[in-house]
């Protein structure tokens, strides 16, 4: 799910120099970073679209249509400009706030009525997983950290190794064949059928489970034998205690730089298992856009992404530099 | 004699001075019969699940590549046909003839199967090559070269934020399907998360105390590369190899999944565990998705092992 967090560690290299103007201008510096990133990035695929062959644009169509037929409606989507016209036609209409209307995958309906109803799907499903890989990854990993060594332990690094290796298409099919099977479980959603939620909703889970249980087993395993943790214990303080107060706070930290992105990646819908299931969501909108060249419902979406990249990234930072204390924002001095 | 004499005693420009690097004194000062690679063998051997899944490796991809000059192999293309009836055996149960049985137009998953290996890797081992290579070089020039670090962040940060998916399917669609189309598809932007691996690892061993004393003692810069920087950088590297094969397998079942896969007269393990997908509501006929995927799970569960435990072993904190 999102980012591995265990490159996290790494990542962060936050500097102790002093504030140049808190958090305020930090934050509108890096605003604007995030806005010419998105525009270059949207530039870049909106020129690679241009690349596609023609005759994508005209679907099942394209042999019943004559030469004549072909350039009238490439005139009228405007895709006879030269590329440079084109491009300049889209950053104007966007700066106006209009995304356009979709080509061919529902002609000339507005691109936004497209995505927006696939939203709430997705971020039910979205947010259902996020809540069941954080509790469950975690407790998972605690106890696998406690009983290190023994039967539990070795079960989670088998499911992490497991989930890890074994790509997701993989074991989504034998879980979609099997569970529905043995626990009578409908096959695809419903959404009027609040039992066809459970299994998308765990699948959709399993590999956040894996990373998180990784990442905070690893973690106590390390952080057990500090100085800090041997005082907390010398004054008496009880081993949950210690757990909770010290380590899990610790061991939170990375997990807070990437949680946004993690959350809103996993929002944003998952193509195997929307498309296994057949969930009306936004998971494989992008792909069965592209394959339609549907160009203004791809540039929306290549938008969508590349903001959500952008802006899990800085939410990561900010809830990173709130969760812990000993991190400045400001002036990271280039080096991400 | 008193301490200060002695101090006095020492030529003051001498304190000052590089000390060269002297193979003798070194060997008189600091000699263990320590050697990198037998050590990180030793630390590996101990790990009995990862010798397992080396051996369980080794002896696959043995047969992979010899499966086809054994006897009484099959051609993976060839639809077999019933002599009688003259039809295809089209979905034969695994038997004594088809081990694997034979797929919806009568080809013989046994020897599918184990061709398709034999592209899934040849895929694998190229991109993971290229991904490699071209990784560690930016991601070293990244590193070491202060001058370039903020520009290179910048393109990193634009690069990064291009979904993959986006990648996959545009390159797919612009180059027809072929296995060139795959390679370039997923080293386009591939290499990305390794060179900013690689860059990371290259600023905090750069700076490292070790690294600084020995080059206030004079040591060339050559030898600290070799030495200091890149026994852990092996581990690292190994390790992002190993890792690549499990990911450029699962990103070939993508490309598969989605449609956009090898053509069907080359099979590989995604386009196989997606055939299988496609039949996999009728009981029966079952045995050509798990097939399939049990052979695919083996080789990424056992690179994924492997990779893990020698990266552990290599890693030079570990050798006691």
């Amino acid at each position: 799910m999102g980012v591995p967090v265990e490159n996290v560690p790494i990542k962060q290299q936050p500097t102790r120099r002093k504030a140049k103007g808190g958090l305020l201008a930090y934050s509108l510096k890096r605003a604007g970073q995030s806005v010419i990133t998105i525009l270059i990035v949207i530039t870049v695929v909106f020129l690679l679209m241009r690349l596609l062959p023609i005759e994508g644009y005209f679907g099942d169509d394209y042999d019943r249509l004559d030469q004549f037929q072909r350039e009238a409606i490439l005139r009228s989507m405007g895709l006879l400009d030269p590329w440079y016209t084109q491009l300049k036609n889209f950053y104007v209409n966007l700066f106006q706030g209009d995304l356009g209307t979709s080509i061919i995958y529902r002609p000339r309906v507005p691109v936004a009525e497209i995505i927006i109803p696939k939203i709430p799907i997705s971020v039910k499903f979205g947010l259902t997983a996020i809540g069941i890989s954080l509790t469950l990854g975690m407790s998972m990993g605690v106890l696998a950290a406690r009983e290190k060594g023994k039967l539990f332990d070795s079960v989670v690094q088998g499911y992490i190794v497991f989930i890890n290796a074994v790509p997701a298409v993989v074991y989504l099919l034998f879980i979609q064949l099997y569970a529905t099977q043995y626990f009578k479980l409908p096959i695809l959603f419903n959404a009027r059928n609040p039992r066809s939620w459970y299994l998308p909703a765990i699948c959709l889970a399993l590999s956040g489970i894996a990373s998180y249980a990784m990442w905070i087993r690893r973690f106590m395993v390390d952080e057990l034998n500090k100085d800090y943790i041997k005082l907390a214990r010398a004054k008496g303080m009880s081993n949950t205690a210690v757990m909770i107060k010290h380590v899990l706070r610790n061991a939170f930290v990375p997990m807070a730089q990437t949680l946004p992105t993690t959350l809103l990646y996993t929002v944003a819908g998952s193509l195997y298992i929307e498309s296994l299931y057949s969930i009306p969501g936004m998971g494989g909108l992008l792909i069965d856009a592209i394959s339609r060249q549907d160009n203004p419902l791809v540039q929306a979406l290549v938008l969508m992404f590349s903001s959500i990249g952008v802006i899990g990234l800085f939410a990561g930072d900010i809830l990173m530099a709130l969760v812990d204390p000993r991190i400045k924002l400001e002036s990271r001095g280039g080096a991400r | 004699m008193s301490v200060n004499d002695t101090i006095n005693a020492i030529d003051e420009q001498s304190l000052f001075e590089i000390a060269q690097y002297d193979a003798e004194e070194a060997e008189r000062g600091g000699y263990s019969d320590y050697s990198y690679w037998r050590s990180t063998l030793r630390v590996f051997m101990k790990n009995k699940i990862a010798v397992l899944a080396l051996l369980v490796m080794v002896v696959l991809l043995t047969f992979t590549v010899i499966q086809p000059y054994l006897p009484n192999q099959k051609d993976p293309n060839f639809i077999h046909i019933d002599q009688s009836t003259g039809r295809q055996l089209r979905n034969v149960q695994p038997n004594e003839e088809f081990r694997f049985g034979t797929n919806s137009i009568g080809q013989d998953l046994w020897a599918r199967i184990w061709r398709g290996t034999r592209t899934s890797m040849l895929l694998a081992l190229f991109v993971a090559t290229i991904r490699v290579i071209v990784g560690i070089t930016v991601g070293a020039l990244w590193g070491y070269v202060r001058k370039l670090d903020r520009f290179m962040t910048e393109v990193y940060n634009v690069l990064a934020n291009v979904p993959t998916t986006i990648v996959y399917t545009l390159f797919a669609y612009i180059l027809r399907p072929s296995l060139r189309t795959m390679i370039i598809a997923m080293t386009v932007l591939g290499w990305l998360p390794m060179s900013r691996f690689i860059r990371n690892q290259v600023v905090i061993i750069r700076d490292r105390e070790y690294n600084l004393a020995s080059r206030c003692l004079g040591t060339p810069t050559s030898r600290i590369i070799t030495r200091n920087v890149l026994p852990y950088l092996v581990s690292v590297i190994m390790l992002q190899f190993a890792l690549a094969i499990p990911l450029v397998i699962a990103g070939e079942v993508f490309l598969s999944y989605i449609g956009l896969g090898l053509p069907l007269y080359m099979p590989s393990l995604g386009n196989l565990v997606n055939e299988g997908r496609q039949l996999m509501m009728i009981r029966t006929l079952r045995y050509q998705l798990i097939y399939p995927s049990t052979i695919l799970s083996i080789i990424t569960i056992s690179f994924y092992i492997m990779g893990n435990a020698f990266s552990d072993a290599a890693d030079p904190r570990t050798h006691v």
